[in-house]
């Protein structure tokens, strides 16, 4: 006999959980007492994720960076600011409710946040377009930044998108530019930025409010070029493959810390952060505090310099007849 | 001095899209064509005015003032970090194929005697697909026209990041955006060339961040590939989008520039910057690290 896969697990845990949904159904709609078989039921689930999350995959850290119950900008704004002022509009075409942008307060002193906006449920996500932004939402963070710049006033991007928005209007107005463009400017903002991943760190629409001075990400989020699904179908022409993908394109915070592309990860509850989101923002108050700390020291020109040599050093080369290495 | 630019133009059409011998193919309007004067019209259909796609040497050598040519980081090439699977065999393949080492070559030359530093990327290595390796010759080209106090010009032709390296291919957009914007705040000026096809995330990087950006007539120019957007929005999109007459229509770039005009169009671009201009037949550079000459 083999011993059971991720996978077998997973179809367990699906199992498990549509049972103990179907045992509550009943009980309400029956009025009866089944409360001795759902906590079986969810002992074994317990367990079950117990054997998943102990160590788990890169697609299930995936799964756990896609979780709806998963804390969003919209938590983690309440949960960490006070006095918040929400920005809106990128004066050129329209507000875009898929990122944010506000002036608030972190323990006390004056920053600029910006992020994307996912929804918590399906009526959110479609006004929220899934936290997939227009140029238009791209522009307005682009904005808030220098405001903050302008003030200097710390910036703290909250990252959480599934990419940019494949659509023909974002196209028409410019999404590549407007990306290119957050890039550029972010890259030489003169004020301190802090970055971090929260959920999924999705290419391009990621990277638009990514160039921070201080890169950090949550345990089980991910950071990738491109969506596992995206990756396998044009491999292997098999968007199925997803897992594979996934575990090829070296997407965790683990990974991306080796890589030197995240400075610090931050440690999640076990099986991911919906399970106590005041373990996970006291996390982020706690790294916020640290680095903004640290930040505010350093003069405007210092930043701007540190920031282009952090991001000019980052990919793996090979000279030809030279051993492969890290770029100078 | 490379040896490229003095050979035959197009010598390796017949790995290329054109079938060998005397008569060539237009992929777009099927018409055949005697080669020579495919050859003169610089690879421009003379039936339907497609513009072949080129190389990253023959784009240069047609480009650039026939002498004067200085390669630097020949040698330079993205390595396997993530040991991706299947990686390996594709750039070997890639590099058998084009018999370059990466998919951009970068340098300094002039263009009607006028000095640049000049890139161009090649759509037959990978796709063009920008790695560590693409965005560290990028990012170097716009370092050392900031040193030189040169212009700075880069055709593109590029499916976008190579996925191959994972996140470090994305880390390469900030790379060559901040060295691009380092260069303008040094105020020299920065030519973007869009050329068939120009997509993902080259658009989103240093490509839309020319002080003045042109487009080959019909190149393809979008950040999003075509069959996703319209699985997306479930309808069909019209022939002519994200062409570069479109993106002209749309506001998105300054100039369609067909390619029997380009050279004097970039001429009088850097005429207009007022860079320096060539005093000897062969500039006297000094060569940054790793330079061939």
């Amino acid at each position: 006999m083999t011993s059971p896969t991720p996978a077998d697990h997973d179809r367990q845990l699906a199992e498990v959980e549509a049972e103990i949904e179907r045992l509550r159904r009943l009980s309400r709609e029956q009025n009866l007492s089944l409360d001795g078989e759902i906590s079986v039921l969810e002992e074994r689930a317990e367990d079950l994720r117990r054997a998943i999350f102990t160590n788990p995959s890169a697609w299930h850290i995936v799964q756990l960076a896609r979780h709806t119950q998963r804390p969003h900008l919209v938590d983690y704004v309440a949960a960490l600011f006070t006095d918040v002022l929400e920005l809106h509009g990128d004066r050129r075409f329209r507000d875009d409710p898929a990122m944010f942008a506000g002036m608030a307060r972190f323990e006390g002193q004056p920053v600029v946040i910006i992020g994307h906006n996912k929804g918590k449920d399906t009526k959110e996500n479609i006004a929220r377009n899934f936290g997939m932004p227009y140029p238009e939402g791209y522009r307005k963070a682009l904005r808030a930044m220098k405001l903050a710049e302008k003030f200097t006033v710390p910036v703290v991007a909250f990252v959480d998108t599934p990419g940019a928005f494949p659509g023909d209007a974002a196209e028409e107005r410019g999404q590549a530019e407007a990306i290119a463009r957050n890039i550029q400017e972010m890259s030489r903002l003169r004020t301190a930025a802090i970055v971090v991943i929260t959920g999924e760190g999705g290419s391009g629409g990621a990277l638009a409010i990514a160039v921070g001075d201080v890169v950090l990400m949550l345990q089980y989020a991910v950071y990738t070029v491109i969506t596992p699904e995206g990756c396998a179908a044009i491999l292997w022409h098999d968007a199925t493959r997803a897992p594979e993908a996934a575990a090829a394109l070296r997407l965790t915070a683990k990974d991306l810390q080796a890589l030197g592309v995240v400075d610090e990860v931050l440690t999640e509850p076990f099986a991911g952060a919906h399970r106590d989101s005041d373990a996970v923002f006291a996390e982020v108050r706690d790294a916020l505090r640290r680095h903004l700390g640290v930040l505010r020291q350093v003069s405007p020109e210092e930043l701007v310099n540190r920031r282009y040599a952090k991001f000019r050093q980052l990919g793996v080369l090979h000279e030809t007849g030279a051993p492969a290495g890290q770029s100078r | 001095m490379l040896n490229w630019l003095r050979r035959p133009k197009y010598g390796s059409l017949q790995r290329r899209e054109m079938p060998a011998g005397i008569w060539a193919k237009c992929p777009r309007c099927s018409n055949l064509i005697y080669r020579k004067e495919l050859e003169r019209s610089l690879r421009v259909c003379p039936k339907c005015t497609y513009h072949h796609r080129l190389s990253a040497e023959e784009r240069l050598a047609i480009t650039l003032d026939e002498d004067g040519f200085v390669e630097f980081d020949g040698s330079l090439t993205s390595a396997d970090p993530l040991s991706f699977v299947g990686y390996a065999q594709k750039l070997e393949e890639a590099r058998q194929k084009t018999g370059r080492p990466e998919a951009v070559i970068w340098g300094e030359g002039t263009i009607e005697g006028w000095r640049t530093v000049a890139a161009a990327l090649d759509f037959y290595f990978m796709g063009g697909s920008m790695g560590s390796a693409v965005g560290e010759k990028v990012t170097r080209a716009a370092e050392r026209a900031r040193e030189a106090r040169l212009p700075l010009i880069i055709f593109s032709a590029s499916g976008g990041a190579r996925m191959q390296e994972g996140v470090l291919s994305l880390m390469q957009l900030a790379k060559t955006s901040a060295a691009v914007g380092r260069l303008h705040d040094a105020g020299l000026p920065y030519v973007s060339i869009m050329c068939d096809p120009t997509t993902g995330g080259v658009t989103a990087s240093f490509a839309f961040l020319g002080d003045v950006i042109l487009a080959e007539p019909g190149a393809t120019i979008g950040f999003a590939g075509r069959r996703v957007i319209e699985q997306t929005i479930r309808r069909k999109l019209p022939d002519d989008f994200q062409t570069a007459e479109f993106c002209l229509h749309k506001g998105l770039i300054d100039m369609v520039v067909a390619r029997s005009e380009m050279r004097r169009t970039l001429a009088g671009l850097l005429a207009f910057f007022g860079g320096p201009r060539l005093e000897k037949p062969v500039p006297e550079v000094a060569a940054p690290q790793g330079a061939q000459t």
